[in-house]
Parts: structure tokens; sequence; C-alpha cells
């Protein structure tokens, strides 16, 4: 079951629908809920070896869905510590649960000013209901 | 500038579902309604309609329709009696596939062409252009919607009674005048009803009455590529011929239509190439243009829902076209392995 439509007030957002929980000089990220909405259920996702840089603004990886391919844009920049493998063996997992255990990958943040320029859930929730 | 799509009758049907529209050969038209996987599944165990009215219908009547179309159609409409359907094709003087269609004989001087929405107008331009006397060609693609009902419960909860194949009638459904054509594009039991178009909400609201999931393209497509039906524009189209698209069965080589000497010189010499079907041995999902290492490229990719595994057909060189044989598809930069299968590639249990 897809989840309902959230976007928790205690993580921050990139303006391509991305998100990090940043938890002190690491951060979790993912995509958001409008973003699995958009693609549809996932069926794949192409992640980053663990070990490699992601610089924020850039894709590090892949999500498809049945009709549909997306780079996945890093909201932040850092080294990437872990893949979560439970998306990668089943990727649906980011339509049921975005900001839990659909999170994508985990990073050792390489700028710590870098999370102050994300959007807040309330300016995120803006620029959704703008488009 | 913005292009002007087509509606079909039942539009505003498909918007109050929720579907999510997209353009299609000049018409917009639903890609989902509860998502792909979802109404692809219903069409695999249970029952599924799609709107596919924006396929064109072509009549072709007279006393030498059937010697017109003898001539023009690859398939051997002797073969064709009254209440009988035919996959057929429309070739060029190359033996290239200008559209791939379902030809119904309606009676014996009467016949109705079901094609492709995105060669309505080449398919007629082209008819018009042979026609002979004796031989009235029409375009009746707007007075006519046509539904297909596609699953295992399809017939069934239509209320209708077991056909075969390939044969169609008459009928009517809930009050409804319909063609009950037992043909469709899914591998599955079911069939397309064909209606006029001030008739199609009511018959659509009496299938989905009746327990059919509303579907859109997006199913239909993974639908047809799991059993390995071609689409054409993707797996043959004006460029590719029959032999090398494994459409020798729809060609009677031993009558004459346009293209038959080049399509019997194909056979002969063989094909260079061949259109195959693979699955993916890594996690990968192919798409359409992805080149394939020693020469081809994928034709049609997607994920199957059934198998929950990339699968896709591609042309390769004749040399490595036999199932089994190992493929390397270029994954937007990475090889990822697949190999080749007979097809189809999803065979429903009978």
């Amino acid at each position: 079951m897809a989840a309902a439509e959230s976007y928790p007030d205690d993580l921050k957002y990139h303006e391509e629908h991305d998100w990090a929980r940043v938890e002190g000089e690491e951060a979790v990220l993912g995509i958001t809920w409008f973003a699995g909405d958009a693609l549809g259920e996932l069926v794949h996702f192409e992640p980053p070896e663990v070990g490699s840089s992601v610089t924020r603004g850039q894709s590090y990886g892949e999500v498809e869905s049945v009709k549909a391919v997306s780079d996945v844009v890093a909201p932040l920049s850092g080294e990437v510590l872990e893949v979560n493998q439970a998306v990668v063996d089943a990727p649906e997992t980011v339509n049921e649960d975005p900001y839990g255990t659909g999170w994508l990958i985990r990073i050792r943040l390489s700028d710590p000013n870098e999370p102050g320029a994300l959007l807040d859930a309330d300016a995120y929730r803006q620029l959704l209901a703008d488009q | 500038m913005p292009e002007t799509l087509l509606h079909t009758p039942l539009h505003d049907r498909h918007v109050e579902l929720g579907a999510r529209m997209v353009p299609f050969a000049g018409w917009e038209m639903p890609v989902q309604y509860a998502g792909v996987i979802e109404e692809h599944r219903a069409v695999r165990t249970d029952a599924g309609v799609f709107d596919v009215s924006h396929m064109g219908e072509l009549e072709v009547e007279g006393p030498r329709a059937h010697e017109f179309l003898q001539s023009t159609l690859s398939n051997d409409l002797d073969r064709l009696a009254p209440g009988e359907a035919q996959y057929t094709l429309l070739t060029n003087e190359d033996g290239g596939i200008v559209d791939d269609l379902i030809v119904y004989r309606v009676g014996e001087h009467s016949y109705l062409l079901v094609v492709n929405a995105a060669n309505r107008p080449v398919d007629y331009a082209w008819l018009k252009d042979r026609e002979i006397a004796g031989s009235d060609v029409r375009d009746v693609s707007d007075d006519c919607a046509l539904l297909a009902v596609q699953g295992p419960r399809a017939i069934e909860r239509l209320g209708l009674a077991p056909a075969a194949a390939f044969t169609f009638a008459e009928t009517s459904l809930d009050g409804i005048e319909v063609m009950v054509n037992r043909t469709g594009y899914t591998g599955e039991d079911g069939c397309e009803l064909l209606c006029m178009s001030e008739d199609a909400v009511r018959l659509w609201d009496a299938v989905l009455e009746r327990g059919a999931v509303p579907c859109g393209l997006g199913a239909r497509d993974t639908l047809r590529l799991e059993v390995c039906y071609p689409l054409h524009g993707n797996d043959i189209g004006p460029d590719t011929d029959a032999i090398s698209a494994g459409l020798g069965w729809a060609c009677a080589l031993d009558k004459e239509f346009e293209g038959v000497d080049v399509l019997r010189r194909v056979r002969a010499e063989g094909p260079e190439r061949r259109l195959v079907a693979f699955v993916m041995e890594e996690k990968a999902i192919p798409r359409q243009g992805m080149p394939i290492a020693g020469g081809g490229e994928v034709t049609s990719g997607s994920h199957s829902p059934t198998l929950e595994v990339g699968i896709g057909m591609g042309y390769v060189p004749t040399a490595q076209a036999e199932p089994g044989t190992e493929l390397t598809i270029d994954v937007r930069g990475r090889p990822r392995g697949a190999r080749i299968v007979k097809k189809p590639i999803y065979r429903r249990e009978d």
C-alpha cells in the first residue's frame, strides 16, 4: 500500500523532491512522497557504491517505475556510508514508507554548513503548492 | 505550439476515475488509474477494461473488396469466413510493415480493419491510393468506440458464452448494441467490444458495473510485452520486415501482395537479424533504444509485473538469436546481462 501524503517536520528538503535527516555529522537521504507518487510504484533502485562521494544538486542514483526512470539528486554532499539494501531488494518500500524503511542512503557530510541551505517542511509544502 | 489532443468519448469518465492522462499518438489517454502493476495483475488474475477507442476502424466494402484486400494485406483472406477475424499486416514494396492490424470479415463482401491509432491516416491513405473499382474504403473511426475487456474472468463477468478466439458476433450487452470480438492484446482470454460512440459511456459503465477493473495504456504495454506481441513503432515498422520480426506466420508467401518478393527472398536466404525476447539476468530494466552488445538494440523494454524482472525485445544478429544466448544490454552506460528466451516470455496456463 502506498503511504498517505506527508512531509515530516523533522526533515530537510531539496527542491528536486529529496529529503535529508541530519544526524550529527551524518545524514540519511531519500525521496519525498511527492516524488514517489509522481513516478508510481518503484520497481528498481540503482544505488551508488559505498565509499563513493555524492555532491549536492547532482544525481547519485536512479529510481525506476514501470514507465519511468528518474535521477535521484543529492540534497547534501558527502561520502556514502551505507546503501539501504531493503530498498534495492524491494523498491516499492519507498512508496510504502518514504521517510522510514524507504530511506535510500546514509552519508558522512563533507560540509556541515550545507544543511542550512535546505528547505524546511513548510517551505517544501509551499513549493509543491506553487507548482 | 502545443498540439491539440483528441479525446475519446470516455475522456470525462477517465478523469472522474482519477486517471493519469498522457499524450499518445495524438490522443489524450489514461496511462494508469490505481497503478500499472495493480492493473496488470487484475488482467492476469480476473478482468480489466481498457478504453482503446483511439484505435482506427476502416470499412472496406464492395464486390471486389476481397480481391483488393487479398492483394494488399499479408495474410490469406481466403481462410477467413464471415464471423472470423485474422491478424495481418499492411506491407510496403520493401516488405516493411506499414501497420499491423486485425481484419474482421463482416460479410461476404464487407470487412472491418482495426488499425493502430498512430497509423490511421497513413493506412487510410495507403488503401485509398490502391483502391480498385468495386471496393470502397471508408474511415469510420469517429463513429466507433472500442473497449478491450481482458482477463481469465472477463467473459464470465460480461455474461457471454465461450467462443473461439478470432471470431466475433453482434449482440447486445445490457441493452447496448455491440460487436463482440474474441481478440485482444494481453495474452489473456477476453474480448474487444465495438460500439457506436454515443453508446460508449453506457457500455463502459456497464462493464465496470460487472466488476472489470479500469486499466490504462501502461498495463496494456506490460501485458503485451510479456506475451511478446509486437508494438508498431517500437518493434516493427516500415523499415522492418515481417520475417525478421517473427511474423512470417501472418504472411501468405504463396499469394501476391505488396513486398512479397522481398519477403520470399528474406525467408529463403534467412534474415540477417531477428526480433528476440529476453529476460534480464542482472537487476536492471531495459528500455527502448538501449544498445545490445554485438549489434542491435532494445525495441521494447519494461519491468515485468508477473515475473518481477526486467524483460524486453530487440533485434540481434541471427547468429546470436537462439534462446539461451547471453546478451549484454547497455543500461545508461552500465553493462547488464540478459538471456534470450523462447517467445512468449509469459504464457497463461489453460
